[in-house]
């Protein structure tokens, strides 16, 4: 919503937004996923070899 | 670098409002270069007597992949004014007033940082230190510095271009070997006599640019011969991997061919001055340059990943 004085967005300017936002969100699930692959691959099987 | 210069195209964005759409982003990361550099770090990879996690590998690839994105955007951003000048640039975001110079150099900075750091904490801090000074060569050395300076700009600019398989190494492996220094090698010789071949179809828009490449600056009686001369070398280069062992029999051929395809063309180059042919001929060595370039790298990775290395001198 804009403000009396914040620019007023055009409906192109929202639907490009919507879109770069996705964009981001997207890069950033993946950047979630990977470091959770690498992580995981760091580790190894031995990490649940462990004393109890 | 010239900002606000009148040269880009008119904007009606509301003030203070990115205009970029997604793809104009994707293009400031010039995704060409990056798969011919993905390409060529896999490769980078294979060829190396190492064995890593794939995942690891994966993303070190994508951490590599993203630096010489971040590079192209840099180089976006620094070039935007000549960018706009010549036909086969003007329409990229920032000329064409897509995407603010502001926001391309936030990118570029962003994704640089990040790369670096996330392939130091994936894989290692040399790997990491290699892709850095990559990333530093082609926007700061090249771009801002050698482009605009000297004829010799892409000869020591393409540098950049040839260190991802040294990158790739050194990512599963910690340190740099002979393998990844051949590729880099021969993808550094290789350059010259392709951007030249470039340069003398273009030579007008460079010169309107500004740009000191060599046709415009040495003449292109003086281009035609560095071509030649750097091709002769390229040739045997090429076999360097056989003579090491790391180049089987299918590379071997494939080398052998493209290297005489290459030196053929050269030659040509060399020799037709006149007419319609001083222009096809160029033409023709810059499209084979890249199918050289593609074949090589394609067969190493043919026979490294799916185990068809018939080594030619003995074992590796």
């Amino acid at each position: 919503m804009a403000g009396p004085n914040l620019p007023q967005l055009t409906p192109e300017d929202i639907k490009r937004r919507r879109k770069r936002s996705m964009a981001i969100a997207l890069a950033l699930g993946v950047m979630v996923a990977l470091f959770y692959a690498v992580t995981i691959a760091k580790l190894g099987p031995q990490v649940l070899n462990r004393p109890l | 670098m010239t900002a606000a210069s009148p040269i880009y195209a008119e904007s009606h964005a509301t003030p203070g409002i990115s205009q970029g759409e997604v793809k104009d982003y994707i293009a400031l990361l010039k995704p060409r270069v990056m798969f011919l550099v993905v390409f060529t770090a896999l490769v980078g990879m294979v060829v190396t007597p190492s064995h890593v996690h794939p995942v690891i590998a994966f993303a070190s690839l994508l951490m590599i992949a993203v630096g010489a994105g971040a590079s192209g955007c840099l180089n976006m951003w620094w070039d935007a004014d000549i960018d706009a000048i010549m036909t086969r640039t003007a329409k990229r975001p920032i000329p064409a007033g897509r995407i603010a110079p502001g926001e391309a150099l936030a990118f570029g900075l962003t994704l640089s940082v990040g790369s670096v750091l996330v392939l130091g904490l994936v894989s290692n801090w040399l790997a990491a230190g290699l892709l850095a000074f990559t990333i530093f060569f082609y926007a700061v050395v090249y771009s801002m510095w050698l482009k605009r300076a000297t004829p010799q700009n892409i000869v020591i600019g393409g540098l950049a271009g040839a260190l991802p398989p040294v990158v790739a190494q050194a990512a599963v492996t910690g340190s740099v070997g002979i393998e990844s220094l051949i590729l880099c090698a021969v993808i550094f010789i290789w350059t010259p006599p392709h951007f030249w071949a470039l340069a003398l179809l273009k030579s007008g828009d460079y010169a309107r640019a500004g740009i000191p490449m060599m046709p415009n600056v040495a003449g292109p009686d003086s281009t035609r011969r560095q071509i030649l001369a750097y091709t002769i070398v390229l040739a045997p280069l090429g076999l360097a991997p056989v003579a090491l062992g790391f180049g089987g029999l299918a590379y071997a051929v494939v080398s052998t061919i493209g290297g005489l395809g290459m030196l053929a063309l050269a030659v040509q180059v060399f020799r037709l001055r006149e007419g319609e042919p001083a222009f096809r001929v160029p033409q023709q060595l810059f499209g084979f340059s890249i199918l050289y370039l593609f074949l090589l790298f394609a067969t190493l990775l043919a026979e490294h990943g799916f185990g068809l290395l018939r080594p030619v001198f003995g074992s590796h």
